[in-house]
């Protein structure tokens, strides 16, 4: 097929598409890192992710809305708020729901995947009471729009460069937090032992309330970066569910490194394979290929030894 | 545990009967075709909530992929039904006679390979219960041998039903993609389409039905029932005592991939056609939801969770289609939360005390659920 | 209404209806059912659900589920004209009542609540589906009760029934003309056909790729590709088309993947003002949730655009934001969806009767000169004579219109040629 091209052309697409890849793998690694905290290192299954993800989007396009109709001359900027604000938003929801659902039910993993499930219901119909069913299309200031030439067929998405950017600040915040704060040693703590993180004065409650809280919040930050590349309905967030998940799960489910690693894998994988064979089939061929290596590999990628 | 169940204690007898008079002969004098025909619908998803009791309830293997199993029963019977619709009188307007209408529209000049056991319908039925079985045989011997379980299992059974969905609606001139296979006329030469084929079709769902539950009875009270659930709650104390884990698992994930299938191949002869949409996710996790509701350790409330839930969608939905998913939500939510082991424990827990009191019975085990509560949930949802 | 002071009316009109033609109740009726009012016992021999003021449709789409979205529109559109019809003074003398139903974006549901509406509602007609999957599963169900089935949207074709009246396009229509005006207006030589992976945009592509390789001269398909419905990551084809060039990207993407697509397209940089982009599947509804900046510049080609500039249309659109508020916008389903009702009531009074056997055989030759599209009228087939037009994306989210057919299109559900 690449007969009738010359090699500065091909270069140039395999960088374009390599630059494809990188973005799928920040798109991948934002849906997941939020999931990877609550599932890693809580061991609940929150099926309502992508619900959590969805309310930053409407919380993106209610911002949107209010700096157009309020505060024209700042639009340029309203992105940055609307990402605080959906960081609060769905934060906020996290702790309630942990409080008032998940923890009567840390015992039982299998049931957090059920009442999340049914959060997740819930949570659309309120949305399509609320936002209407039909998709809501998010204005973006002119400078987040458009491409950077760099040779006259390679170009820059923008939007691309900005969600990689802002997944790389969220990464590195969330490896500086986990690893190098107290709040992350007190997480890491309950993780590998929960009695004896109580023992020694941890609020375990706190830790788990403001763990899922996090992972929540970092969910609605990715929901409000998505609104540049995908779209916000009601039912939106159960298109990221099985993806999030199996990127998890194949990582390790307990490593943040895993996620990463995993991202990047399956991310690479999908855009090759897209460019050789039609879409449909590409993502065939990867889910089939990472849950034949779970066959093999259950505990993923990379494992951390915890006492259960 | 007081003492170990006997096969078909009188308890068992009772509650199995209640059950066998209300779908053989009560439904059918109160409802009309219609409704009945919808009831017939219901119990197809039963098969798979009575597989589910004993595979999550007794087994504590949670499948989201059940719906990959109801897929293979159905679309194997599916099929059958379309090669003898699609004969070469029907289908003389195509470019290609005597092959499905969908396999002619994706230029499809020839019946594939994996088509051709379908003639058959002896083949048809076996393939129903193999293919299943072998499929879940494949699945749980690489997943339980290695010790893969709890949610892992449930993800990964997950992604194989959105991987199934994917590749039925991409593969559409094999499978009839999104639309499914449809316009199934005849069994056999018998014409399931008509109200009486209906009525005759609810029974035989019906009986097969009992037949499944008295098999799941059996394997519950069965010694092999007692090693699941010892497994279900400490897993390596049974490893330790010299019994293999995987082989129990993957049975009684084989044999639930098998009711499932039966459920299905119902569906479709109840139907009139078989759709992806019964195959992903969504409705996967549905079927867990009516085993929830019945009570997951009881295999008849299974039946009447299947039956209750689907009533509530079915009147619910007529009225307030908007309020629908709000109570489907908070169901999930409640039956975690507030009633963990459903129907069957609010009756256990309620009804049962009262009755036995009011009868002066000796309080015996208390084996079975619901008939009660479930017919009362049931009635009211009318 | 106010049954209880119709009771007394309607029992003498029975009565007096009995005995003598309906000509003198000018002074005891309802001014609306003035007209004509023929006796029940003839209108309707089969046991519909049709009273002497009263006459029962089903309206069946999906309020809850993915497929809301788009079935909104056609919901609404149903109610504006039952309610147009039943303030011209209804249908043979009877008022237009509905029962709505939701098909949850689920097939099996459809066909249930389908059933519903034949079997238990008796309803006269039904106006509903939206998908293929849905309508396939509904079918048998309307041939073996022997329903009337109007359904809205622009399809695959390879389908005929006598219970069914299509009142969208199919696809030979919908594609060829706007191809024939891609080749002429732009030369376009090289063609990229996408779409989402179901039987709709396979089937379309399908027909574009035979009309493109075998009746139009010069051109070639330079790749086809299809993603699963939901799919938001089009980065890889962007760089597909990027390398291969294609005077027009042909896309037949729907959902929420429209969304990213476009989204994607733009801001990977391709200019729609050089290289042409056509669709089919993106109306003024998908526009909402697109967001104008990203599709301006693409070409739609369909029957109707909410800017079509004519009496008809402009009473139609005001109608429509009247009832259901300013913001709201109407695509070419909609409109589809406006017809149904009209449709069947002149079918009906055509046929003299409600009996489902007479208005399907009615059906054929129904002109009907108020439909906001123009002129429409039925064919042998079921399915509508229109015209198809292009119409440029405008960055406020509407088309302006930049070419239309001369003639009203044949509908040709099996096209010689085309399979």
């Amino acid at each position: 097929m690449f007969g009738e091209y010359s090699l500065g052309d091909l270069g140039s697409i395999f960088a374009m598409q390599g630059f494809a890849g990188l973005i799928l793998f920040s798109v991948y690694l934002l849906m997941a890192l939020g999931l990877a905290i609550i599932f890693g290192q809580m061991g609940v299954i929150n099926m309502a992710h992508g619900e959590f993800m969805i309310l930053g989007a409407y919380v993106t396009w209610l911002t949107a809305e209010f700096f157009t109709s309020h505060l024209p001359a700042l639009f340029s900027i309203y992105f940055f708020v609307a990402m605080a604000l959906a960081f609060c938003a769905a934060g906020a929801l996290g702790m309630l729901v942990e409080w008032a659902l998940i923890r009567r039910l840390y015992k039982r993993p299998l049931d957090t995947l059920l009442a999340t499930w049914g959060l997740s219901l819930i949570l659309q119909q309120v949305y399509r009471s609320v936002f209407g069913p039909r998709e809501v299309g998010v204005t973006l200031p002119d400078w987040m729009m458009g491409s950077l030439p760099i040779t006259d067929v390679i170009e820059v998405q923008i939007n691309g460069l900005f969600v990689m950017g802002l997944t790389v600040i969220i990464t590195i915040a969330v490896f500086l937090m986990i690893f190098h704060s107290r709040f992350g040693q007190q997480i890491r703590a309950v993780v590998q032992n929960r009695q004896m993180a109580g023992a020694v004065g941890i609020d375990t409650e706190k830790v788990d309330r403001l763990t899922f809280g996090l992972g929540c919040g970092i969910a609605g930050v990715a929901g409000s970066a998505f609104t540049m590349i995908g779209s916000t309905g009601p039912t939106a967030g159960q298109l990221y569910i099985v993806d999030t998940f199996l990127i998890v799960v194949f990582g390790g489910a307990a490593s943040l490194f895993g996620t990463i690693a995993s991202a990047f894998t399956i991310s690479q994988t999908q855009s090759t394979l897209e460019f050789f064979l039609s879409g449909s089939m590409a993502k065939v061929i990867t889910l089939l290929t990472v849950v034949a290596i779970l066959m093999l590999r259950p505990q993923g990628l990379f494992t951390l030894k915890v006492r259960r | 545990m007081k003492r170990a169940p006997t096969f078909m204690d009188r308890k068992d007898l009772l509650a199995l009967a209640t059950v066998a008079v209300i779908l053989l002969i009560v439904f059918p004098a109160l409802l009309d075709g219609f409704r009945l025909n919808l009831v017939g619908k219901y119990l197809t998803y039963a098969f798979v909530a009575v597989g589910l009791v004993l595979c999550w309830g007794y087994g504590g293997i949670l499948s989201l992929g059940q719906g990959v199993f109801f897929a293979l029963g159905g679309y194997g019977m599916a099929m059958y039904l379309k090669l003898e619709a699609s004969s070469v009188e029907n289908t003389k307007i195509q470019s290609t006679p005597g092959i499905p209408d969908f396999m002619d529209w994706n230029q499809i000049t020839e019946l594939p390979l994996f088509w051709q056991p379908f003639h058959s319908f002896p083949l048809t039925l076996i393939l129903i219960v193999l293919a299943p079985a072998l499929f879940a045989f494949v699945i749980g011997s690489a997943m339980f041998k290695r010790r893969v379980s709890g949610v892992y299992f449930a993800i990964i059974t997950q992604a194989l039903a959105a991987i199934a969905t994917i590749l039925i609606i991409g593969q559409q001139g094999y499978t009839g993609g999104v639309n499914g296979i449809t316009d199934l006329r005849t069994l056999h030469g018998w014409d399931i389409r008509t109200d009486q084929a209906k009525f005759i079709l609810y029974f035989v769902n019906a009986a097969l039905l009992l037949g499944v539950v008295v098999a799941a009875m059996f394997v519950r009270d069965s010694k092999l029932g007692r090693i699941l659930v010892a497994m279900r709650d400490k897993e390596d104390r049974v490893r330790f005592s010299g019994y293999s884990v995987a082989n129990f698992q993957i049975f009684v994930f084989c044999l639930a991939g098998v009711f499932a299938a039966i459920g299905g191949a119902m569906f479709t002869l109840q139907v009139g056609f078989m759709s992806p949409s019964l195959v992903g996710i969504v409705p996967s996790i549905e079927m867990v939801i009516f085993t929830a509701v019945g009570g997951r350790l009881s295999i008849l409330g299974a039946i009447y969770g299947t039956l209750a839930v689907n009533f509530a969608k079915t009147s619910l939905s007529e009225s307030f289609p908007e309020l629908w998913l709000l109570g489907l939500g908070g169901l999930f939510i409640a039956v975690v939360a507030v009633f963990p082991n459903g129907l069957a424990g609010l009756w256990r827990d309620y009804a049962q005390p009262f009755i036995d009191k009011a009868l002066k019975l000796r309080s015996v085990d208390p084996a079975d659920p619901g008939a009660e509560v479930a017919k009362q949930a049931a009635a009211a949802a009318e | 209404m106010a049954s209880q002071d119709d009771r007394p009316q309607s029992e003498l009109r029975r009565r007096l209806l009995m005995g003598m033609a309906a000509a003198p109740l000018a002074g005891f009726l309802p001014k609306a059912a003035f007209a004509q009012t023929p006796p029940t016992s003839a209108v309707n021999t089969t046991g519909l659900a049709v009273t002497d003021t009263e006459v029962t449709v089903g309206i069946l789409h999906s309020v809850t589920g993915t497929m809301a979205i788009s079935e909104t529109g056609s919901v609404q559109a149903e109610k504006l004209a039952i309610e147009q019809i039943n303030a011209s003074g209804g249908v043979l003398g009877r008022k237009i009542k509905f029962i709505q139903e939701d098909g949850a974006s689920d097939w099996p549901t459809f066909a249930e609540k389908a059933k519903k509406l034949l079997v238990n509602d008796k309803c006269a007609a039904v106006m509903g589906c939206w998908t293929s999957a849905s309508r396939k599963a509904v079918l048998p169900v309307f041939e073996q009760y022997n329903g009337m089935l109007y359904y809205p949207t622009f399809y695959e074709g390879l389908e005929q029934s006598k219970n069914v009246i299509y009142t969208g396009q199919e696809a030979t229509q919908q594609i060829i003309a706007g191809l024939d005006w891609v080749v002429k207006e732009k030369g376009a030589k090289t063609f990229y056909l996408l779409g989402s992976d179901y039987i709709w945009p396979r089937t379309s592509n399908k027909i574009a790729r035979k009309h493109i390789e075998n009746f139009l001269k010069g051109t070639k398909v330079v790749g086809e590709e299809y993603f699963p419905l939901g799919h938001t990551q089009f980065n890889s084809v962007i760089n597909k088309i990027k390398l291969t060039k294609p005077d027009v990207i042909y896309a037949i993407i729907v959902g929420g993947s429209n969304v990213a697509f476009y989204k994607q397209l733009k801001a990977a940089g391709i200019d729609m003002s050089k290289q042409t982009l056509v669709t089919i599947s993106v109306t003024e509804d998908e526009i909402d949730g697109i967001g104008g900046d990203n599709i301006a510049g693409a070409y739609a080609c369909m029957k109707y655009f909410q800017s079509l500039d004519n009496p008809n249309n402009k009473e139609f659109v005001a109608a429509f934001k009247k009832m259901w508020g300013d913001k709201t916008v109407i695509g070419d389903v909609t409109q589809a969806a406006y017809l149904g009702p009209w449709l069947w009531k002149l079918t009906v009074e055509k046929a003299g009767s409600f009996d489902v056997d007479k208005v399907a055989a009615a059906s054929a030759g129904i002109e009907f000169n108020k439909a906001p599209e123009g002129y429409v009228k039925i064919h042998d087939n079921h399915h509508l004579w229109s015209k198809t037009r292009v119409g440029l994306a405008q960055k406020d989210g509407q088309f302006k219109v930049v070419y239309e057919s001369p003639d009203l299109i044949e509908p040709n559900p099996f096209p010689k040629g085309y399979q």
